[in-house]
Formats: structure tokens, C-alpha cells, sequence
């Protein structure tokens, strides 16, 4: 399961493989603070996942992300990077390893792109010709054109580009992780998306380790292998995979939080090529004078094809491949079915397997609340008490 | 005039060439002005300059470093800010014979002086501009493995150095013509022509060329400090023309 990479390969293409992370009930409190900002905070991401953190504010998700390069001293626990605690580390060494996105970028005015982009490797004392190759090759990576923007100052960049230019620094010395702070949150909501969408494809091509913070729950379902659900005072609700937490909140408090709408959401997570499609041949003699079947791709997502039901007059979909050969018909029955299978099967099936810290109590709160220190999930203040009872 | 003419032959070399001119008291006499160019004025300019260099080079370094303990530790600004506004204030002739009596009257107790004025306004810019580096920007340093050092030589004072090129044009400009004042302890710069002329009477010839030359060395040093910061600065000239 460990899958360790403490050194950096030599060639400047190859990725360093990506390593697991364990945070083992790791604590933060601040002198003078009654409440932890984090308290016993356990979770494993294995390595080549994203992991998302998310939460409402004051719930410590940042404090969490600034725990793991040790930007923030821990109080207590330990943190496993490649099955090494990060406490055992220089923590200059340990952040030079660690890819490092914020929301506000914070790239260096004073540095032309390709200077920011060889920050870290600078500092690894990298050779120039290596350094050189490897900027070359994140151009291409992050999609931005050198010709164009050779040279340039990050003033000179659009918000967009910037962004990108911050994750190409952050990926520059190849880390094994990459921790990424609400990276899109100062972004448009349509550069928003397509950023998201890159930075998925990016992922699947460099398939690091990734610990990504966000208050949004739509960008944790749309980004995350894991999402990690905190409460106020750093306490870990739920830490599973987008489609378990929709399909079972642990709790009210993440069920409030996924929203009301979390069957859509779901629907979301699911392309119409998943779905085992009706037979077309008998249904458009049914539908004979009724207005034309909408044709629709297969990558097309069950809550697309379920508003595009809705909008349009036809009770089914016509589903066609590249070809626009037709693959099958799609109802919103057909999705209604999908989604109660999916609830019956993931009952059962250990798919969604959360790990072992975080794993233990997800769901004991509701049920047994055998744990007393977790028992009032819903109200902070009763848990701050119970805590500090204890 | 009587006065004059017989004076004339005190300093023979005008009379040589232009003693009409300096007979006459012209306001201006530009024969006066080029024949004791390397005898009167070169010289002068010359000590001037030294004098001016020394005090904001030392004045540079020590506010340098009081800023820099500053911006580590908040609570050495405000007694800094105290002792170097105090000195400011004190009244220049007063604290040149001031340290005439601890020092002597000689080229430490003038350059002394002269340092002192420029610790306040060196000292307060060099802080400001290390205070304005963006948080983000210092987050992002520390967050790939930048030390201290690192991130204030690679980071913290390059974007501050607008704001220390301000402190020292200022600094140079004021030194420049607070130097004049040198002469009342220490024979040297462009004060001694100037209190020369003010002492002989009604020609002003000596005296409006070293109060040009005052001029002309603090325009031509203001001038190199913008070139100079616009070479080092090319950032803050790259505006958005793309993207």
C-alpha cells in the first residue's frame, strides 16, 4: 500500500511516483484557545488520489492542508508522507518536496513566468540545462503557449493563466504531493470549470498525491477520488468516496452540507455510457407523433440527460456514440433505477472503503454513539463541552 | 569697486584674462568660473561628493540593518523611529559644533552629523517597502522551502526596492545640500566657495557657481537612482500589453 518516493529521479520527464499520506490523530490547538482547532484528525490518502477537503468556514480545513508541509507546527499525532513522518524532516526539505498551490497564487512579481515556474528547482540547486527542459515541459503541460507569454510578468497574465502558471511551479521539482488551497475560488465560474476540467485531465497525467481545500461541495464532487467532510473545531464528519457520501451521508450535518439536491448530484457522477441503456427498437413507434428524440453523446452526465428530460417534451433520450450509431434509450426511469441499485448494491459492497482512522467511527455518531466524544455530531458547542470533559 | 580693483591682484589669475569682468563685479563671470575650475571648484565638487557618499553609504548600511531587525522584531521600530527622528530634528549648525568637542573638528564629526540626518528617512522607507511584499507572495516563498534568507534576498528586497530607491533619492538629495554646511567644522565640499563669496563682499561669482554645482550633483545623483532603479525594476514597466 505504501508506495514511498523520497527522491527525485533524475530525468526531468519522469514522475517521481506519487506517496501515500497518513495523518494519524493529528491535533492543532492554539495557546489560549479552549477549542482545538483541529482535534485527532486521521486519514489516509493512498497515493495518486485527490483527496478533498472541505467544510464550512472555522472548520480547519486549511489549517489541516498547512499542517502537512508544516507551515503550521502540529500539537499532536503524526503525519506519514511515503510512510515517513514529516516530523523526522527539515521542514525546508520536506516543502521543497511538497508542491504548494494557494488561492491567491502568490506568484513573485519581480520574476518572469519561466523564473517562477524554476523557483523550486532553483532551490533543489537543480542544473540550469535540467531546469531549462523541465520548464519547457510544463509549458505544454499547463496548456499555455510559450512563444506567447515567454518572458512575460505575472502582471502581464490573465487571472487564468496565472492560476496555471502556480500549478506548474507547484509541479516543477515533480512532488510526490501536491497540496492545493481553494486554488480556483478567486477564478470566474466558467474559467472556474474549465480550469477544474484541465487540472482532472493534468491529474491523470501526472497522477500525484493531492490534498485539495475548497468550501465548495460541487468542486469537491467534481474533483475528488475522497472527499473529507470537516465540521467546526476540525472534526472529521464523513471520509469517503463523492458517490458514498451522497448516497449515505454519515450524519444531518453532512447530509446539510452535500444539500438537499444530493440525488442530482449523484446523477452527475454518472455518464450515460455507465448506465445499462433500454433497447431503442419498439420505444419510437410509442412516441410515433410526439416531437423529435433529442440524440445525445455517450459521455453525456445522468444529470444532463436528466434536465435535458425535463426541459424537452420527450420522455426518452436517444443515445449515440462517435458514429451517431444510436447505443440505446435513456427515461428518467432508467436514471431512477440507476440510482436506487446503486444505494442497494453499495450497501453491501466494499467498494467505498474508508480507511482505518478515518473509517473507524464515520457513521457511529448517528447510530450507537458508543464514541461519547463524538456523540452530539450536530452541535459544536455540545462537542466542544464533551471534549473538554474528557 | 575701488575695493574690488585692489583686491583684484590678491587673486592674479582673473586678472589675466577677463578683469573687466571681476573689476567690474558682473553678477556673473563665466572667465572667473573656468579659470578656477581646477584650482577652486573641481576640488570642492570633488570633497562634496566623497562627503555625500560616505554618509549615505554608512547611513545606508546601518539603516539597512536597523530595518531589518525591525521587520523581524515589531516592537524595535517604534524606539528607532524615536532616536533617528530625534537626530533629524536637532538643528544642523548646533550639532556640527556639537560634536566638534567630542570628535574634533574634522571629517568624523562632519560625516557623523551628515549620517544621522539620513537614518529616518532610510530607514523608515527600507521597513515600508519590506512591509508592502504581499503576504501571499511570502506565503508562496515559505511554502516551497524558501528560508528567511532566501526569501528575503530573493524575494523581500527585490520588491521592495522601490521603496528604498525613494528613501535613498531623498537621502541623497537632502545630504547634498546639507553638506554645504560641512565648512563651519571641516575645511571641505562645496560650502567652503560658498562661504568664501559670502565673506568677500559683492562678487557673486564663486558663490552662484557652487551653489550650481550643489544643484547640478543633486539633479545629475537623482537622475542615476531612477535609471538605476528603473534597470533593476523591469517588472514594474511590464504591464498588461497581452493576456
Amino acid at each position: 500500500m505504501n508506495i514511498a518516493a523520497d527522491a527525485h529521479t533524475e530525468g526531468p520527464s519522469s514522475y517521481v511516483r506519487a506517496a501515500e499520506l497518513e495523518l494519524r490523530e493529528v491535533s492543532k490547538r492554539y495557546p489560549g484557545q479552549l477549542i482545538p482547532a483541529i482535534e485527532k484528525l486521521s486519514f489516509t490518502v493512498p497515493a495518486g488520489e485527490v483527496c478533498v477537503l472541505v467544510g464550512p468556514s472555522g472548520s480547519g480545513k486549511t489549517t489541516a492542508m498547512r499542517l502537512i508541509n508544516r507551515m503550521i507546527p502540529i500539537s499532536g499525532g503524526d503525519i506519514l508522507l511515503g510512510g515517513r513522518s514529516v516530523l523526522d524532516r527539515n521542514p525546508r526539505e520536506l516543502r521543497r518536496e511538497i508542491g504548494y498551490v494557494i488561492q491567491q497564487i502568490g506568484l513573485f512579481p519581480h520574476r518572469t513566468i519561466e523564473e517562477n515556474i524554476a523557483t523550486v528547482p532553483r532551490l533543489l540547486g537543480w542544473p540550469k540545462a535540467r531546469i531549462d527542459a523541465r520548464v519547457a515541459e510544463l509549458w505544454d503541460l499547463i496548456g499555455l503557449r510559450k512563444d506567447e507569454l515567454s518572458g512575460r510578468y505575472p502582471a502581464q497574465l490573465s487571472g487564468g493563466q496565472r492560476q496555471r502558471v502556480g500549478v506548474a511551479r507547484a509541479l516543477a521539482a515533480d512532488p510526490p504531493l501536491l497540496l492545493m488551497d481553494e486554488p480556483f475560488g478567486a477564478i470566474d465560474p466558467i474559467n472556474r470549470a474549465r480550469l477544474q476540467d484541465e487540472f482532472l485531465r493534468l491529474q491523470q497525467q501526472v497522477r500525484k498525491t493531492v490534498v485539495f481545500v475548497t468550501h465548495d461541495i460541487d468542486e469537491a464532487i467534481k474533483i475528488g477520488d475522497r472527499i473529507a467532510i470537516l465540521r467546526e473545531g476540525g472534526d472529521l464528519a464523513q471520509y469517503d468516496t463523492p458517490a458514498e457520501i451522497l448516497r449515505s451521508p454519515a450524519d444531518e450535518f453532512v447530509a446539510q452540507f452535500v444539500g438537499a439536491d444530493r440525488g442530482i448530484k449523484r446523477l452527475s457522477l454518472i455518464a450515460l455510457e455507465d448506465l445499462t441503456l433500454l433497447v431503442p427498437d419498439d420505444s419510437p413507434r410509442r412516441d410515433a407523433p410526439a416531437t423529435p428524440v433529442p440524440r445525445v453523446p455517450l459521455t453525456m452526465s445522468g444529470r444532463d440527460a436528466l434536465s435535458l428530460l425535463l426541459t424537452s417534451r420527450a420522455t426518452h433520450l436517444l443515445v449515440v456514440d462517435d458514429d451517431g450509431a444510436v447505443r440505446g434509450n435513456v427515461t428518467v426511469e432508467l436514471l431512477h433505477r440507476r440510482l436506487a441499485e446503486d444505494g442497494a448494491a453499495a450497501g453491501t459492497s466494499a467498494r467505498a472503503e474508508p480507511t482505518a482512522g478515518g473509517g473507524t467511527w464515520v457513521g457511529a455518531v448517528s447510530s450507537d454513539g458508543l464514541d461519547g466524544k463524538r456523540q452530539a455530531a450536530e452541535d459544536v458547542d455540545g462537542a466542544a463541552k464533551a471534549r473538554s470533559g474528557a | 569697486m575701488n575695493m574690488l580693483a585692489t583686491t583684484g591682484p590678491v587673486i592674479p589669475e582673473y586678472a589675466k584674462h577677463s578683469v573687466s569682468c571681476v573689476v567690474h563685479n558682473h553678477t556673473f563671470c563665466w572667465s572667473w568660473a573656468t579659470s578656477n575650475w581646477s584650482s577652486v571648484l573641481w576640488p570642492a565638487l570633488r570633497q562634496h561628493v566623497y562627503l555625500v557618499l560616505i554618509a549615505v553609504s554608512i547611513g545606508f548600511v546601518l539603516s539597512m540593518a536597523l530595518a531589518l531587525i525591525a521587520h523581524r522584531f515589531r516592537w524595535f521600530e517604534q524606539p528607532t523611529i524615536l532616536v533617528t527622528t530625534f537626530l533629524y530634528t536637532i538643528p544642523s549648525l548646533a550639532l556640527f559644533e556639537l560634536l566638534v568637542a567630542p570628535v574634533g573638528a574634522n571629517l568624523y564629526a562632519a560625516e557623523i552629523a551628515l549620517v544621522s540626518y539620513t537614518l529616518l528617512v532610510l530607514f523608515r522607507n527600507i521597513l515600508t517597502g519590506l512591509r508592502a511584499v504581499p503576504a501571499e507572495v511570502l506565503d508562496a516563498a515559505e511554502g516551497m522551502g524558501m528560508t528567511r534568507t532566501q526569501a528575503l534576498l530573493q524575494v523581500e528586497l527585490p520588491l521592495a526596492l522601490p521603496a528604498i530607491t525613494a528613501g535613498l533619492r531623498i537621502a541623497v538629495v537632502t545630504t547634498i545640500a546639507l553638506a554645504t554646511i560641512v565648512y563651519t567644522i571641516y575645511d571641505a565640499g562645496l560650502g567652503v566657495p560658498i562661504h568664501i563669496a559670502l565673506g568677500e563682499g559683492p562678487f557673486k561669482t564663486e558663490l552662484i557657481c557652487a551653489a550650481a554645482l550643489t544643484i547640478g550633483l543633486a539633479i545629475v545623483c537623482d537622475g542615476l537612482l531612477v535609471l538605476t532603479q528603473r534597470a533593476l525594476t523591469p517588472w514594474l514597466r511590464a504591464r498588461s500589453h497581452g493576456g
